[in-house]
């Protein structure tokens, strides 16, 4: 803990009623921050940012945040908003230099600063161009390069890829990727996506109900997740028996219309609710005592007729199942 | 007119007809008989008189100076109306509305009673050598009393609808609220502030009864063109004739200037 409190992030958190939870990270670190809806992500970077208040503290780079408690304007954070919030009267140069003006660097200074940060997320030939002019893409590029200009030591991203075409954010997130890397402070990443976490985090902390419900590497997380929320991000089926979890993939399970042999403990009875393409194989989502997603080649979806509403039986061998400690 | 919409619903029944004729007729025939009637022969010669001159250029000039004590005083009021959250705000909201509906000839009482001669600011302004009532300076506070809620009340209605999201960015990126003023709340309220300054501008025109009350009718220094109206009708109609159809002129050009805003239907 002494390590990152000096030079990194030590954060620890409680905003009443919604959110109670410790964030450490080293610098140059980049944490992916995941978990639903209304779990408290965005309420954690508004927190880290001073837009929420907090009792607790934010230790950043060595210095502290809330003793005594410092204004928005002069905590060093790189905000990436959900919807961009690009100042809309403003060029996307002038949206850019905002902030190096803000801190007193001279305008000719700051343009050419904002410039090289435009040219370097690849929109440099739009800086005349506001807003409303602006692919959805283009504008988040234009929000990045704006967080990064102020030379933060906290970059707080919100979904950064949220909105976006799927092949604009897979490029968007390769790019991303390269510059989390050469980004030599503390940056937290909210995503709904495994992807994200698996690509561009060291660190992944899942919040459920404004608490930490799991932190560790995304391998770790991926591997044994600890909630349903991340179990169906990355395609498991997890199962919890008093302390111990048990996850098994949906490819592991097998669709039968009729009761299987074997042990109780690895059958269950359930009705199809939904039944869609997932990679070269149709996936299940039946709900019965879980509810457990399955994998079925589309030559057996059409035989046993694995439509919505169908009453089937899943199954799945011993060998297949991880067992690990649910804390 | 040929058919429209409205006809597939059947003929617009006569107890409707009826009284919007008679409200049209009552809104456009004085209208009508002011342009018929305005001795156009002998318009420009008129024009071209001192008194109509003087009365011209204080018009000009006190219009000109409320809109920019408007502009100076009532952004920051609207600011901290919209932005700023402390006590009595919406008491203070309230107060800033009240001229809006106030009979105008109350206001100028009101203002003679605090600036006046033995008004409640009197012996300081006294002391300071400042006698304001009967005074061009008199004219402008009562053009400014009047039409300030107008700006005042449209800039904050541009400022709240704004929204304070893209201060709060500002915020992040290391901006005071100076700087975050300047740069993005007003910027983003300049319809708002162009409509008010219009607005205020028209209302500071057509004022009579508070600045007749405060600040006189004296020609040269507080005689403006609705006084000289009101002064020549008396004597000789034809020349306010003439003095009003140039203030109907002078509003329908502000009209013109805010249809986009006001006059198109959706």
């Amino acid at each position: 803990m002494a390590d990152h409190a000096v030079s990194g992030l030590d954060a620890r958190v409680h905003v009443a009623g919604r959110l109670d939870a410790t964030v450490t990270a080293e610098p140059g670190q980049v944490v992916a921050v995941i978990g639903p809806n209304g779990a408290g992500k965005t309420t954690l970077l508004r927190a880290l940012a001073g837009l929420t208040g907090l009792s607790g503290s934010v230790t950043v780079a060595g210095d502290s945040w809330t003793e005594p408690p410092r204004l928005v304007r002069d905590r060093q954070v790189g905000y990436v908003f959900q919807d961009q919030s690009l100042f809309p009267h403003l060029t996307a140069l002038a949206n850019v230099a905002f902030g190096p003006r803000a801190r007193g660097i001279r305008r000719r200074d700051a343009d050419a600063t904002a410039q090289a940060w435009l040219d370097r997320l690849g929109v440099g030939e739009l800086s005349g161009r506001r807003p409303g002019e602006l692919s959805g893409g283009q504008a988040q590029r234009v929000a990045i390069a704006r967080a990064l200009a102020t030379e933060p030591a906290l970059l707080l991203l919100d979904e950064p890829f949220a909105g976006l075409d799927v092949g604009v954010a897979t490029a968007l997130r390769i790019e991303l990727a390269r510059h989390l890397a050469d980004y030599p402070g503390v940056a937290l990443l909210v995503t709904h996506d495994a992807i994200d976490a698996l690509t561009l985090a060291d660190r992944v902390v899942v919040l459920d109900g404004g608490r930490v419900a799991q932190e560790g590497t995304p391998q770790e997380v991926a591997a044994r997740p600890r909630t349903d929320h991340v179990a169906r991000l990355v395609g498991l089926n997890v199962l919890r028996e008093g302390d111990v979890l048990r996850s098994f993939s949906p490819r592991a399970v097998t669709v039968s219309l009729h009761r299987p042999e074997g042990s109780a403990r690895h059958r269950w009875r359930g009705v199809v609710l939904s039944a869609a393409p997932h990679g070269d194989a149709v996936r299940l989502l039946v709900s019965g005592e879980h509810e457990l997603l399955a994998d079925v080649t589309p030559a057996a979806a059409g035989e046993l007729g694995l439509a919505p509403g169908r009453e089937v039986w899943l199954s799945v061998k011993e060998t297949a199942v991880q067992a690990y400690a649910a804390t | 007119m040929t058919a429209r919409r409205t006809d597939t619903l059947g003929r617009p029944p006569l107890v409707l007809l009826v009284p919007a004729g008679l409200a049209a007729a009552l809104l456009v025939l004085p209208l009508v008989s002011l342009v018929l009637d305005t001795p156009w022969a002998t318009f420009l010669d008129r024009l071209g008189s001192r008194e109509v001159g003087e009365a011209l250029r204080l018009t000009a000039v006190a219009s000109g100076a409320t809109v920019v004590a408007c502009l100076v005083l009532g952004t920051p009021l609207a600011w901290l109306l919209a932005r700023v959250d402390f006590r009595g705000r919406a008491v203070l909201r309230a107060a800033v509305t009240v001229p809006l509906v106030l009979p105008p000839v109350v206001a100028g009482v009101a203002l003679v009673t605090a600036m006046g001669r033995t008004g409640l600011l009197g012996p300081l302004l006294r002391e300071g050598g400042v006698s304001l009532p009967y005074t061009t300076p008199a004219v402008v506070i009562a053009h400014t009393f009047v039409s300030m809620p107008f700006y005042v009340l449209s800039v904050e209605g541009a400022m709240r609808s704004a929204g304070e999201r893209y201060d709060v960015v500002a915020a992040t990126l290391g901006a005071s609220r100076w700087t975050m003023f300047r740069r993005v709340t007003l910027p983003l309220a300049m319809p708002g502030v162009l409509a008010g300054a219009v607005l205020a501008w028209a209302r500071s025109l057509g004022e009579f009864g508070a600045t007749i009350t405060f600040a006189g009718n004296y020609p040269g220094t507080t005689q403006t063109m609705p006084s000289l109206i009101y002064t020549t009708l008396q004597g000789d109609p034809e020349v306010a004739r003439t003095l009003s159809m140039i203030l109907l002129v002078a509003s329908v050009a502000i009209l013109a200037a805010l249809r986009n805003r006001w006059l198109t239907t959706p």
